[in-house]
């Protein structure tokens, strides 16, 4: 198995481009959390023509409801959850300058378009894996909608938060790929 | 009769909802450390040597292996002789209150069209049979939407027979892809009435991890599954691989003339599962 790539962020279009499905990558930097109710809430706000609570340009939104954290710890269990689920939500904020998203499953064609044409990449993280992915959280911040509980935007500082690269920025896809590779029947 | 106090159940659950959710048992545990040798993508065996090394930390560190610490499912045999000081549905869910708050679980039920968290995991979901004996058996299932979402259920028509129920049980493997965290489960529950083979489908989900069928054709018929599963391809979290299921269950019960119901419950490689007896 081929050694992980680093990758520090927000994340320029040469980092996106340099990505290729099937990729390990250890990443870096402050990434912000949004599962489907904060999701729902960020939508709205643009409606409504206003401001995102966070700069989303470069950024990367990790879709994980975390368990609470014990008394002294950083934060609880940490792993993705489905990425499906956000699927309507992510082309705008994608068009908005947002440069990756980390969760498990496959995404939408519309995800995948915007993703396209906005140089954007689709990471996953080994769902279930919560208490090890924890580990690399050295901060975590809720900065918008505390009275979601789990599914408030928190504002992460991560060091080596494992992934792999599933969508990149040219149409490579992991889950295409991979499966046709080790498929045994028609 | 024997007495059975409202306590005890409580207390029971409560602890049986915090190592459900950070002691993975060793069937799971066992099977999910075999499959690693039979991995032949380099990335799945990554996945899976993650998957290890997660339910590991887990249990040493008491930390839910997974933050989907799930909505608690129960199956509980009460013994005919047994006298209950209260209402068991009460005992059980004041036990999942505490469990859920001491053990530092996430509260993952809501109102289901208001969407408003319920903020301590109840109501729980609770199956009761009343049994032989003077003991209480409380099983615990605690169950991730990742997994359930992919779930399905047909009514086939007994013409499309097992070749149907084979096709169908694919098919919903394949569309589920990555989504319920490979290697999975499959818990197939044949026959019965609509409701009666999701239950079965369920139930056969709490197996030990590749126990066979009492049947031989229904075991010959898990195995043939799990092998068409497998060739499917799609591999630990859907990367690729030769290790998407690592059994296949099935429960079968009688049906009406005129159908053939069929439930798939798909179970994710957090296969929490644990016992009490009172
Ligand atoms: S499907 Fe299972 S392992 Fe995956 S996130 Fe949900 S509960 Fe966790």
């Amino acid at each position: 198995m081929t050694e992980p790539i680093r990758i520090t962020l927000p994340l320029s279009d040469a980092d996106v481009l340099s990505l290729k499905a099937g990729d390990k990558v250890l990443i870096s930097g402050v990434m912000y959390t949004a599962r489907d109710a904060a999701h729902k809430r960020l939508i709205e706000l643009l409606d409504r023509g206003e401001k995102l609570p966070f700069d989303i340009k470069g950024q990367i939104v990790y879709y994980v409801g975390p368990t609470p954290a014990k008394p002294g710890a950083i934060i609880g269990s940490a792993g993705p959850t489905t990425s499906g689920r956000m699927d309507a939500y992510t082309p705008r904020l994608l068009d908005l300058g947002l440069k990756g998203m980390v969760g498990k499953g496959a995404r939408s064609k519309e995800v995948l378009d915007a993703m396209n044409r906005n140089k954007a990449v689709y990471l996953a993280a080994v769902g279930g894996a919560a208490a090890l992915i924890a580990r690399s959280i050295k901060k975590a911040e809720i900065i918008a909608y505390e009275d979601l509980g789990p599914e408030a935007i928190r504002r992460l500082e991560v060091v080596d938060f494992p992934a792999i690269v599933v969508n990149d920025a040219s149409g490579g896809d992991l889950f295409k790929q991979g499966v046709e590779k080790y498929r045994r029947v028609a | 009769m024997k007495k059975v106090l409202s306590s005890e159940i409580t207390k029971a659950v409560r602890a049986l909802c915090i190592s459900a959710a950070c002691n993975l048992e060793p069937d799971v545990a066992g099977a999910l450390r075999t499959s690693l040798a039979r991995e032949q993508s380099p990335l799945g065996r990554d996945v899976l040597s993650q998957i290890i090394t997660n339910f590991e930390i887990a249990d040493k560190e008491s930390l839910p292996m997974c933050q989907d610490t799930g909505i608690a499912v129960f199956f509980i045999e009460v013994g005919r002789l047994v006298e209950l000081d209260g209402s068991l549905e009460d005992a059980v869910n004041e036990g999942v209150r505490q469990g859920y708050k001491d053990g530092y679980l996430r509260k993952s039920v809501c109102h289901p069209l208001k969407r408003v968290n319920t903020g301590d995991n109840t109501p729980a979901i609770i199956h009761t049979t009343i049994v032989e004996g003077d003991r209480v058996k409380i099983k615990i299932a605690p169950k991730g939407a990742g997994s359930e979402n992919m779930s399905a259920l047909k009514m086939l028509k007994p013409a499309e027979g097992v070749n149907g129920i084979k096709a169908f049980v694919l098919d919903t493997v394949r569309s589920a892809g990555g989504n319920p965290c490979p290697p999975i489960v499959v818990g197939v529950g044949i026959g019965g009435s609509f409701e009666k083979s999701a239950i079965l489908a369920k139930k056969a989900l709490l197996r030990s991890i590749g126990s066979k069928h009492t049947d031989a054709e229904v075991a010959a018929l898990e195995a043939e599954l799990l092998k068409s599963i497998n060739d499917l391809g799609i591999g630990p979290m859907g990367f690729g691989g030769v290790v998407t299921a690592l059994a296949v269950h099935i429960e079968t019960y009688p049906c009406h003339i005129a159908s053939l119901p069929v439930a798939i419950n798909i179970q994710c490689h957090a296969g929490r599962h644990k016992e009490a007896v009172l």
